[in-house]
């Protein structure tokens, strides 16, 4: 049972003090925004790797916190004038959204798959409402929510407490990449806590995990909120870069490319499904440039063959096959060291 | 002195049957009582809601002199209630040690927990097996395994359901002289049919026959009852 | 009065319109416990179908009710064969393989057909009741959606072959023994659930057109309408479609068609909260 392999620490570590301290230098500052938009997407698909992969939650939905976050900062930052109380509100609402949910889920004794499908539902839901609040009469303050069209023209973050001093390109990318890498270590340490081990055993074995004395309902409750929160934020930082939030971070399509990412990055890992999203969200991008085919089509495809041929995931099987072959290695050469055709 | 544990007219219906019939149980501190009787008497059953696992359908179930029935698994585990069950009911993917010392993380700060595990796994000669995932272990070794994460929380009462199965004859031996050392501090229900491990450890036995007691009593008195020996052997059957 | 009949035919129809968007996935979930997200893209599948084929001359009827749902069982047989097989009995890669097989196909979708919209026209024109007029085709519709479910329970119950088909469903193992193929009986099941889809994508094209990205509208409800329902095909998928459906154009006709859905959807995220299998988890659980 690996928690987190050093291994994948190692990996993220350097890779990020690479993002953070070398690559500015080398790249032009619009890629630095794409990149910027990987650090959230990267931090969205951690959260439910967290969330799915460790605890054992099936939270299809789990986007939905991501749109929540966006959406609140969106509303806030318009509203107030200033991003840091927003970016606060946003994972706050986003939590206590995920605790009303958490309650009515797990006290309910729903189970996987059901799970799976009212998380979904509830991203539906939002998506749909949000979608119909087209014309002004739909504001919070005097922020017109704006149906399909979403909320453009946001500010970037600013200097807490100078409202006049925002954030430049390089500067939002450097901070969201620090926050991305800086969750990446706080749930990798939660996981090492007791309340973290909790939180696996439940997943391996929910009635023995009861059975020993810990209420398996509140630990979900607990691992679920703080994965909506690292999701609203995420969220927040999206719409903080690119000035622009819409009902399309509910969608369907949304979710299933985070779900993808994680079953190609692998379920009990954090650092294979952020790799993971990267790349998917690289080859979206590449195929809407260069429009050989549909996204949809490759996507979709890729979604299938992992799940028949890899439902682990990528890294997880590449281990196994790795260990497999290696152990094959170690017994053809003990054989041919006795001198055994 | 009023009784660690005790049921009242307990009872659990599965569809038009009666697998636990309207039983009344005592079960005094410090004792060390064996349940016996055929498959399907509804030992199991009883046990499962003991500890929680299953609600029952009528009658009580009353801990240290407080109703505790129906209550949620892990609050029935929190009063000092352990269940070693039936299937031994593990964390597959995790270390031995990693099991246990989860198991006394609920009482105990991080070192404290690992020094417990360490004590446990020693006592229970698991120490060599410390770091195999238990997924990979014999049966035998994973009953160890239940056996050190249920008294690693410390239960006043422990609930062993057939904890011998698939033991060879100087495990068997191994876990009678641990069940008597650990009834120096603990009360204990055991499950079994191992006629002979009762005999090395039983003082007290209640016999379960279709969802109700059939007898109870010191265990000579009860090999020697005609009715358990029927039940044993079949009703009815010509006898030489 | 008259205001009473048409709000009588629209809650009709809202119910009619689920329950026929509905079935297929209850067959397929009800009968072999596989959730197919792909069924969105069966509808819209169908309804591609039937239109291409209509305004290429072949007749409406036939393109609707034998075409269009013949092409989507045989889509849902390759559907099966290729993917589903391997995954029995595990629901959550079931939904996860069949998500990917929606996106695949409404891609396929795009780049065959484009991303504009396709349509027919209502046949029959419409009928006045009293001040008001009613399209005479919202009348069929409500009736195919009877003679569907009418049709799939009597077979089920009453033949040979929907015998054949519950009990390898119940017991496969003892189905096989007996000399059934189990196999063949999940590709038919499989083929009957599709088709059903198809018929049902292609009977709603002259009244909500047909594009892509259809079977994302019609995929949330007609799963929702499923796993609310329970696994008891006909009984469930008509009980939650009578409330759910019910519920839905309610409250469109107090507010708008998109709170009517939403509303839906919260229905049953709360009913799935009390209910986890579903009404017929609890009620008719020994219905057909």
């Amino acid at each position: 049972m690996r928690f987190q392999s050093t291994f994948g620490m190692a990996l993220m570590g350097g890779a990020g003090a690479f993002l953070i301290f070398a690559l500015p230098r080398l790249v032009e500052p619009f890629v630095l925004v794409d990149l910027t938009v990987y650090a959230t997407l990267a931090m969205l698909t951690m959260s439910l790797a967290f969330v799915w992969g460790y605890c054992g939650i099936l939270s299809f939905g789990q986007s939905v916190f991501f749109g929540i976050g966006g959406y609140v900062y969106a509303v806030g930052v318009l509203n107030i004038g200033d991003s840091t109380l927003p970016i606060a509100l946003a994972i706050a609402l986003a939590m206590a959204f995920a605790a009303m949910l958490a309650y009515f889920m797990f006290w309910g004794r729903i189970s996987d798959v059901y799970l799976a499908v009212i998380t979904l539902t509830v991203s539906l839901i939002f998506f749909l409402v949000i979608n119909s609040t087209s014309g002004g009469e739909y504001k919070i303050g005097i922020v017109s929510l704006g149906g399909y069209n979403g909320i453009p023209g946001l500010p970037p973050l600013n200097l807490p407490g100078n409202p006049d001093r925002a954030f430049d390109f390089k500067e939002m990318y450097v901070l969201t990449v620090a926050v991305a890498l800086a969750s990446y270590f706080l749930l990798c340490w939660t996981l090492t806590t007791r309340f973290g081990r909790v939180i696996v055993a439940i997943r391996e074995n929910e009635v023995r995990t009861a059975l020993l004395g810990y209420d398996p309902r509140r630990y979900k409750l607990a691992a679920y909120v703080v994965g909506a929160g690292f999701a609203g934020l995420s969220g927040a930082l999206y719409a903080a870069t690119g000035g622009l939030i819409n009902p399309d971070v509910f969608d369907f399509a949304f979710a299933a490319q985070i779900i993808v990412s994680v079953i190609i990055g692998g379920l009990g890992t954090l650092a294979g499904p952020i790799l993971a999203v990267v790349g998917v969200q690289w080859l979206v991008a590449w195929l809407g440039k260069t429009k050989i085919t549909d996204a949809n089509i490759i996507l979709g495809a890729i979604f299938v063959a992992f799940v028949l041929f890899a439902p682990a995931g990528a890294i997880p099987t590449l281990r196994k096959l790795a260990a497999s072959w290696q152990a094959r290695r170690r017994a053809r050469r003990s054989k041919s060291a006795e001198g055994i055709r | 002195m009023s009784a660690l544990l005790e049921t009242r007219v307990l009872t659990r219906r599965f569809g038009g049957v009666n697998a636990v019939d309207h039983i009344d149980f005592t079960l005094e501190q410090g004792e060390l009582r064996c349940l016996i009787g055929p498959n399907g008497a509804g030992k199991s059953t009883f046990f499962k809601m003991l500890c929680g696992l299953l609600r029952p359908s009528g009658g009580d179930i009353i801990l240290r002199g407080e109703k505790i029935t129906g209550a949620e698994p892990h609050e029935i585990a929190r009063r000092g209630v352990g269940i070693k069950t039936q299937v031994p009911s593990l964390f597959d993917g995790m270390t031995v040690r990693q099991s246990i010392e989860l198991s006394a993380l609920r009482r105990q700060t991080n070192r404290t927990a690992r020094k417990s595990a360490m004590r446990l796994m020693e006592s229970l000669t698991l120490d060599k097996l410390d770091n195999s995932v238990v997924g990979s272990l014999a049966h035998g070794q994973r009953q160890w395994v239940e056996l050190a994460m249920v008294l690693a929380t410390d239960p006043e009462l422990v609930l062993l359901d057939e904890p011998t199965a698939g033991m060879a004859k100087d495990e068997v031996e191994r876990m009678a002289g641990l069940i008597r050392e650990i009834n120096r501090d603990h009360t204990l229900i055991i499950v079994e049919h191992d006629m002979n491990f009762i005999r090395m450890i039983a003082r007290k036995v209640t016999v379960f026959n279709r969802g109700s007691i059939l007898a109870e009593g010191h265990i000579e008195s009860i090999l020697a009852n005609q009715k358990v020996r029927d039940v044993y052997l079949g009703k009815g059957r010509d006898r030489a | 009065m008259d205001l009473a009949l048409i709000v009588a035919i629209e809650v009709l129809y809202a119910i009619a319109s689920l329950a026929l968007i509905s079935i297929g996935l209850a067959i397929i979930f009800g009968m072999m416990r596989v959730i197919n997200l792909a069924h969105g893209e069966f509808l819209m599948m169908g309804g591609f179908a039937c239109t291409m084929l209509a305004n290429a001359g072949v007749n409406l009827w036939i393109s609707m009710l034998i075409l269009a749902p013949l092409i989507v069982g045989a889509i849902g047989i390759i559907v099966e064969r290729l993917v589903i097989r391997y995954l029995y009995g595990r629901l959550i890669e079931t939904i996860l393989a069949t998500w990917g097989l929606s996106l695949f196909f409404i891609g396929l979708a795009s780049v065959t057909v484009g991303y504009f919209q396709m349509g027919l026209t209502p046949p029959f024109g419409s009928i006045r009741i009293g001040v008001y007029s009613e399209g005479v085709y919202t009348l069929v519709i409500i009736g195919i959606a009877i003679v569907v479910m009418l049709t799939v329970y009597l077979f089920l119950r009453h033949t040979r072959w929907g015998l054949i088909a519950r009990g390898t469903m119940q017991y496969p193992n003892m189905a096989a023994a007996l000399g059934v193929n189990p196999n063949r009986v999940y590709a038919v099941t499989f083929f009957a659930g599709a088709a059903l889809s198809g018929l049902a994508g292609a009977v709603l094209v002259p009244l909500a057109g047909v594009v892509p990205t259809s079977g994302i509208a019609y995929i949330a409800k007609a799963f929702i309408t499923v796993i609310s329902g329970g696994a008891t095909v006909i009984a469930g998928t008509a009980a939650a479609s009578v409330l759910l459906g019910g519920i839905d154009q309610i409250v469109s006709f107090t507010s708008s068609p998109v709170m009517g859905e939403a509303a839906l959807l919260l229905v049953a995220v709360i009913l799935l909260r009390f209910l986890p299998q579903g009404i017929t988890g609890r009620f008719f659980r020994s219905a057909l």
